[in-house]
């Protein structure tokens, strides 16, 4: 492998932001032909590092080279130029444009704009590595993979064989993400280089050729994948050795705490998102439920919060006495002083939960501020819990009068899930508790809720990566379309069985 | 009997300065940047108009010995000039500063407007009229000079072609305006940098080129209204503060032909027409009735603004960053 020359070399690439070294002196090689996967906890500056390629960021210190020759990246014009291209994570795609229109914004080709010539190309694109893509679809309009192809395109339409792809399969359901690494295997095989930013373990193993790892801004190895281990791996991320074992404790003496019958929910559009709901979540059991984003998790979490109108059905809160409290019609405030606690992180990380520009101590404060009598705040309690969360949760911080706008995506969500676990509710609502997390974060938050499940708390957990879902919770729950597909043991649960519930079963398409 | 023949021709008029402004906005607005400077933007179009059309005039022996190529150019280079500097002071303070938009859109206004009426009252001064206001009819008479056989045709040359030539030029800049954003490779880029300039600036769309040309240009186009209102509406005649509100209503305007400036021709002759219906409705002697028709303009940009956040269209929602500055390495 060494006697390749590398497509890519990157030599001493230093960036700051403000104190923060973000990448420290990283040398990283990227060969053609190949997959090259970039493992590193969140905050260890992977996305910064291939920004930096991509020309969205500029380094501070070192050199890349392209093709053995020293390449100056100013500019995303400038990395085009030398055929990288980047998949960003949050997709760089202009909502009211079409999928063409998106694909040759930017583009100094000579002539007229002429869109029917570049469908041409594209459809020329999409048939070689075989893609689907309706050039003239709005994007809005677009599901999430069908959005993610347009921005593969849109690389490769532009001449790029460098390309970089952050947490691609974060947002796709397996049967998207098999799809995904079929097209990209094309592609390697086609003599592109491939560089793929991901956390879950099982995609590094499964597609790519080399793995290189980052650990705190700094460059730590890279190896064969072939010859190294999903252990070997992680312990090099950490920087210490760490266990990858999800607990998953037998529920003791479960009794029904929440229990939803037939519950429909539009959107203000008019859109049904939940379609006659049932099911019971039991007190020290994980309930998961599994589905396609926009299926309508976020909506039954919010009419279990009473965040969202409810039109049909009812939620009660059962008591250990079996006594039944109805939640439908009562405000968030009231739902929340009786123990149900939504730690909600949306899908823009700092959404409904936390307040961007607030620092840790604030934040911890929008729970606790209407205890006391005083009409001034009590500012010492939160501090101290923003304090012992920071500790505990290992939430990487300057200090916790930071603004938490200013946290990595990863301790974001620390914080967050750390504040509502602090309220020692009856029953947790999670969403997406770990989307963006590195794999050590994430071990601690799934510890944190085995915690609440074995104190008697009724979990509610909504995620989007089947192996921990199959991995953690005791029953699943599949929505399809708002309806419920399903509800599946969770040990010895077949994940492409699963898989298929969330695209298929219920008959109707899933809107969004 | 309600005088159709005279009131279209004069609906148009009045909706020549609201069509450059709207133009001049919608072209900003596209690139994410929410003017609301147009207002002074277009007062100083005016008044910088006044000043060069008054120093030639001053230059000159006699009025009758106007060169009426050079009556026009000198006014005209003068008010873009003018507005050009406006564009340019907004772009400085919310792309390269990153200021908010808002707050330096409403200080441009109160400046424009105080700095209109500073030299107003400075030229008023200076020419030693009698009235509060500078008489340029001289300069006037070349701005509204209109086709020779425009009186013979009747009707039609009244209503189509009893303008002076900013008149048209209004029209051909909104229709070109819309084609640019349309069909060409620079409108697709400036539309996407007003939508979401991360991804053009990914695309490598250098955003504050974009930014600092589209505002700039649409601040020329929009002072040119100033012009048309001073040299072409008022005949000549600049009187402080005459200029009233055209500038917000052409804001309202971008809202009401949702972001579209083709639609903004007719529609803003239907401002016009509106603005000045008060005039024309016979309301015997209840001046209180007079008043209520004066809002009609207002009242109906209130309904298209309700009309418009209902509607869920979203190719009819303003650009998606509109008034948020772009900072590539933000957090």
């Amino acid at each position: 492998m060494d006697s390749k020359t590398p497509a890519v070399k990157m030599r001493d690439i230093t960036k700051t932001f403000g104190p923060v070294v973000a990448n420290d002196k990283v040398w990283l090689d990227i060969y053609r032909g190949e997959i090259l996967a970039l493992l590193g906890e969140n905050g260890s500056g992977k996305t910064t590092l291939m920004n930096m390629l991509s020309g969205i960021y500029f380094p501070d210190e070192g050199r890349i080279y392209v093709d053995g020759k020293e390449a100056v990246i100013r500019d995303p014009a400038d990395a085009y130029r030398y055929g990288i291209g980047m998949i960003h994570q949050h997709f760089k795609l202009v909502d009211v444009l079409t999928a063409v229109e998106n694909i040759v914004l930017g583009l100094h080709e000579p002539g007229r704009l002429n869109l029917a010539k570049a469908a041409e190309r594209i459809k020329a694109i999409c048939d070689a590595y075989g893609f689907e893509v309706d050039p003239y679809q709005k994007v809005y309009d677009m599901s999430v993979s069908q959005k993610q192809t347009v921005e593969i395109v849109k690389v490769l339409y532009r001449g790029a064989d460098i390309l970089i792809l952050d947490e691609p399969t974060a947002v796709l359901v397996p049967q998207e993400a098999d799809k995904l690494f079929a097209v990209l295997r094309n592609m390697r095989d086609d003599g592109k280089a491939i560089v793929i930013i991901t956390h879950k373990m099982h995609e590094v193993e499964s597609l790519s050729d080399r793995v290189a790892i980052l650990n705190r801004g700094r460059f730590v190895g890279d190896m064969l994948t072939k010859n190294t281990n999903a252990q070997e791996m992680t312990n090099m991320m950490v920087g210490r050795p760490v266990t990858l074992n999800i607990d998953r404790p037998v529920p003791v003496d479960p009794k029904p705490r929440v229990e939803v019958k037939g519950l429909t929910v539009r959107s203000d559009d008019g859109i049904v998102k939940l379609d006659n709901v049932s099911f019971t979540a039991r007190s020290g059991e994980i309930l998961g439920i599994a589905g396609i984003s926009g299926c309508g998790q976020k909506e039954l979490l919010e009419a279990i919060a009473g965040l969202q109108p409810t039109e049909k059905g009812s939620i009660c809160y059962v008591e250990d006495d079996g006594m039944k409290e109805e939640l439908v019609g009562k405000d968030p405030l009231a739902i929340a002083s009786m123990g149900v606690s939504l730690s909600f992180v949306p899908e823009d990380r700092l959404g409904m939960g936390l307040v961007g520009s607030m620092d840790l101590t604030d934040n911890m404060m929008l729970r606790s501020f209407r205890r006391g009598h005083s009409p001034f705040a009590n500012r010492k309690a939160p501090r101290l819990l923003a304090e012992q969360v920071v500790k505990e949760l290992e939430v990487n911080t300057p200090g916790v009068s930071t603004p938490v706008r200013r946290l990595s995506g990863g301790n974001v969500q620390k914080v967050l899930v750390g504040r509502e676990i602090s309220s020692a509710p009856t029953v947790l609502l999670t969403a997406y508790a770990v989307r963006g997390l590195d794999i050590n974060s994430s071990y601690i938050i799934y510890d944190l809720i085995n915690q609440q499940k074995k104190r008697g708390v009724a979990v509610i957990y909504v995620g989007e990566d089947l192996d921990v879902l199959l991995e953690l919770c005791d029953r699943i729950l599949v929505l399809c379309g708002g309806k419920v597909s399903g509800i599946v043991d969770g040990p010895g649960a077949d994940k492409h069985k699963i898989g298929m519930m969330m695209t298929q079963l219920g008959g109707e398409e899933a809107h969004e | 009997m309600f005088d159709f023949l005279a009131f279209i021709p004069r609906a148009i008029a009045q909706g020549i300065p609201l069509l450059f402004g709207s133009t001049g906005e919608t072209l900003t607005e596209k690139s994410g940047n929410l003017n609301l400077g147009i207002p002074g933007i277009m007062y100083v179009g005016g008044i910088c108009g006044v000043i060069g059309a008054f120093l030639y005039e001053q230059s000159l022996p006699s009025p009758a010995e106007i060169n009426t190529f050079l009556g026009i150019l000198i006014p005209l280079l003068s008010s873009m000039l003018g507005s050009l500097c406006m564009g340019f002071i907004y772009c400085l303070l919310t792309v390269t500063m990153r200021a908010n938009q808002n707050v330096t859109g409403l200080a441009l206004t109160t400046f424009g407007v105080g700095f209109g009426n500073f030299f107003g009252g400075s030229l008023i001064k200076l020419s030693g009229s009698e009235l509060p206001s500078v008489i340029l009819s001289t300069t006037s008479n070349c701005f509204r000079l209109s086709l020779p056989f425009a009186d013979k045709l009747g009707w039609f040359g009244k209503v189509f072609l009893s303008y002076g030539f900013l008149a048209y030029l209004a029209v051909v800049v909104a229709l070109i305006a819309a084609h640019i954003l349309k069909r060409t490779r620079a409108g697709l880029n400036l539309r996407a940098v007003g939508e979401n300039p991360a991804t053009a600036d990914a695309a490598g769309i250098n955003v504050s080129k974009y930014k600092y040309f589209a505002t700039c240009i649409g601040s020329m186009i929009a002072g040119l209204g100033g012009l048309y209102y001073v040299m072409d509406y008022a005949g000549g005649i600049w009187t402080n503060d005459a200029f009233g509100d055209r500038g917000w209503l052409a804001i309202a305007l971008v809202i009401f032909t949702v972001w579209r400036s083709d639609v903004g021709v007719l529609a803003s002759f239907l401002f016009g027409g509106l603005y000045i219906l008060h005039m024309y409705i016979p309301c015997g002697m209840n001046l209180a009735v007079k008043e209520l028709y004066k809002m009609i303009p207002y009242v109906i940009t209130i309904v298209v603004l309700v009309i418009t956040s209902m509607r869920n269209k979203r190719e009819n929602q303003p650009p998606e960053s509109l008034g948020v500055a772009y900072f590539r390495e933000e957090r």
